[in-house]
């Protein structure tokens, strides 16, 4: 590279490599290596993290669920004998408790994901977009909202398990002593009604990080957009509608896919607001699984679990990305 | 923190923040109004109960919810000390949560450094392995870690099962990908016209990147790094199989008041917020640079 002709310098460099030792080959190939092996250097500190941790152990998890691993070989599992597709089988058979059992958990955690994040994207974008302009109280409340998310899961779901206590709790003592809306107070962390628990504790905590993504993506639209919509007449509800909106869907796209998969593998919540036995009607999937390996010890049936659990989770991910992206292409075609 | 500079913030001269150069409708303020009123009292119950009972007296938590505590005592700051080793636990959770964070803050801005300025085989592989991992049910991989730490730890006398260091390299790897992700996107923004310009000075690449590249990047970096101290802080699973009786972090170890037939519901509240302060603070003096960081690189 030192020896690049110069234009301009005339018969000057012929004379230069006699003075200069050009560089060898053999440097030049060890610059080379440096060149492009640099790279892969810098990577080298994430890809053995990524391989220690996530990588190996996934393939670990995957041989596991093909063995018939249960307490027995617990200390060696390396010598539990293979059991093929049996333990799929055995937990996908609904006629079956085990497999009844995970099917209804499964239908639980849909729904709960679903509306969960349904009303967070719904909020985010709502307080966001309400919160565009400056006004008077506009950091105070920001700050307000982000509070939740910031708290540490378990103090957030703690403080909401004490508001749930059937006798001594904020909840009931609103709605049943203040206002009187129920005949007797409720029970919120058993039975029918932890499902609401479950559904307000996560949508408290996780719609700010909604409103977070939204505000950082509102930043991005350029103002000359509404100037010159407003020169042309429109009102805010119509800019909402025609430059907000869309200018938010690429945003919205990664949003909300990450809060479904955020929302699909919680364990946190029901972890901590349940204990160690949740209730069928908030019984999701991670914490079913993670109950059914540590109470059976059977870690083979365990890991099948886990296993169809990202599988789906690949599924849906895999229909979602072209889908939305192909939606998006469709509508930014001017009409 | 206090020496971050304001010109940093997102709010200078940003675009899009204001929409109008007139004042909106009254049919938009009074939305507005009514709509924030109620965001802030359903943000802001849960906080006030939890203040307001963390300086309630116990029998005033194990009767009736009261708005108001019949009298104000700091007695559970006091006794949430002795209830359960608070202090140690806060003492595990800060050494893994900081550690984690500073290891992997590092290893994102290098693997970002790679992503952003050179191109590569494999450096589409790379980030779409390592975004894919945020897919992964923590439940798949809890036990083969753990089996994967005990035999490390029987192989080579490494403990990693049941102490600090086998958390800190667990909880590094969670905040990675958001890392990565965040830190590609905004190193993308810095011109590379100037860390050419270091490389003619005579930096070398690594040179370029610690003169040039993180001092420009350093909202980026901040918010990943309020990211990666959150996530260690916060998380439960792993702690809870993956810690004993000397290395338990709060997590785990708020759970010691509700274990005997009692509930001392103030301590719990009181303990809440105390393991709270640290994070929430931080979090919200740095929010701007979270929405600055996130501005600049991930939601482009």
């Amino acid at each position: 590279m030192s020896t690049a002709v110069r234009p301009g310098v005339g018969s000057q460099p012929q004379h230069r490599p006699q003075h200069r030792p050009r560089p060898t080959s053999r440097s030049l190939l060890l610059e080379r290596v440096r060149r492009l092996g640099l790279p892969y250097l810098f990577l080298v500190p994430a890809l053995v993290m990524e391989l220690l941790v996530h990588i190996v152990p996934m393939v670990v998890g995957i041989t596991m669920s093909f063995k018939e691993l249960t307490r027995f070989f617990i200390s060696d599992w390396s010598r539990a004998p293979w059991a093929g597709l049996d333990n799929y089988r055995f937990v996908i058979d609904v006629n079956r408790p085990v497999g009844a059992a995970l099917l209804r958990s499964f239908g639980v955690t849909c729904a709960f994901t679903v509306i969960a994040v349904g009303l967070c994207w719904l909020f985010g974008v709502t307080v966001a977009i309400l919160m565009q302009d400056t006004f008077r109280g506009r950091g105070g409340l920001r700050a307000l909202f982000l509070t939740p998310y910031a708290l540490p899961t378990y103090a957030a779901v703690i403080i909401w398990a004490f508001m749930f206590q059937h006798d001594n709790g904020l909840v009931n003592h609103v709605l049943h002593d203040q206002l009187g809306l129920t005949g007797e107070p409720s029970f919120w962390l058993i039975g029918d009604n932890s499902f609401v628990a479950l559904v307000v504790v996560s949508v408290w905590r996780t719609w700010p990080f909604a409103f977070l993504i939204v505000m950082a993506g509102l930043q991005t639209i350029s103002k000359e957009l509404y100037e010159a919509s407003s020169i042309d007449g429109a009102g805010v509800w119509q800019q909402i509608r025609y430059i907000t909106l869309p200018a938010l869907r690429p945003v919205n796209q990664v949003l909300v896919l990450v809060l479904f998969l955020w929302t699909f593998n919680d364990f946190n919540v029901p972890y901590v607001l349940f204990g160690k036995s949740a209730p069928s009607a908030g019984d999701l999937i991670s914490v079913h699984i993670y109950q059914r390996s540590f109470v059976t010890w059977n870690f083979g049936t365990g890991s099948a679990m886990s296993v169809l659990l990202l599988l789906f989770l690949l599924v849906v991910t895999g229909l979602y990305l072209p889908l939305t992206s192909r939606r998006r292409r469709r509508d930014a075609r001017p009409s | 923190m206090r020496g971050l500079p304001e010109r940093g913030s997102p709010e200078r001269g940003s675009p899009g923040t204001r929409r109008l150069p007139t004042a909106p409708p009254r049919s938009f303020v009074w939305t507005r109004r009514v709509v924030l009123t109620l965001f802030a009292v359903f943000a802001a119950v849960p906080v006030y109960a939890m203040l307001t009972s963390s300086l309630k007296p116990l029998a005033d938590v194990q009767g009736k919810f009261r708005w108001f505590p019949s009298e104000l005592t700091v007695r559970p700051y006091v006794d949430i000390w002795h209830t359960v080793p608070l202090a140690r636990y806060f003492l595990n959770s800060t050494i893994v949560a900081s550690a984690a964070t500073g290891l992997s803050v590092t290893i994102a801005i290098f693997s970002a450094y790679a992503v952003s300025r050179y191109r590569f085989r494999g450096r589409r592989l790379f980030t779409v392995t390592v975004l894919s991992t945020q897919m992964f049910p923590g439940i798949l991989f809890l036990l083969p870690l753990f089996l994967i730490y005990v035999n490390i730890g029987n192989a080579t006398g490494i403990a990693l099962y049941g102490s600090r260091a086998g958390l800190i390299l667990t909880y590094l790897t969670f905040s990675l990908p958001f890392s990565i992700w965040m830190l590609v996107g905004y190193f993308d923004s810095i011109p590379r016209g100037l860390d050419e310009a270091a490389r003619v000075d005579g930096c070398g690449p690594v040179g370029a990147l610690l003169r040039v590249v993180i001092p420009a990047a350093t909202p980026g970096i901040v918010a990943v790094a309020i990211y990666a101290f959150m996530t260690a802080w916060s998380e439960v699973l792993f702690a809870s199989v993956m810690t004993n009786d000397t290395t338990r972090t709060l997590a785990v170890g708020l759970r010691g008041y509700s274990t005997q037939n009692d509930v001392y519901w103030n301590q719990v509240m009181a303990a809440s917020l105390v393991v709270s302060v640290p994070v929430v603070a931080g979090f919200l003096l740095l929010q701007r640079y979270l929405v600055a960081g996130l501005t600049a690189g991930a939601v482009k």
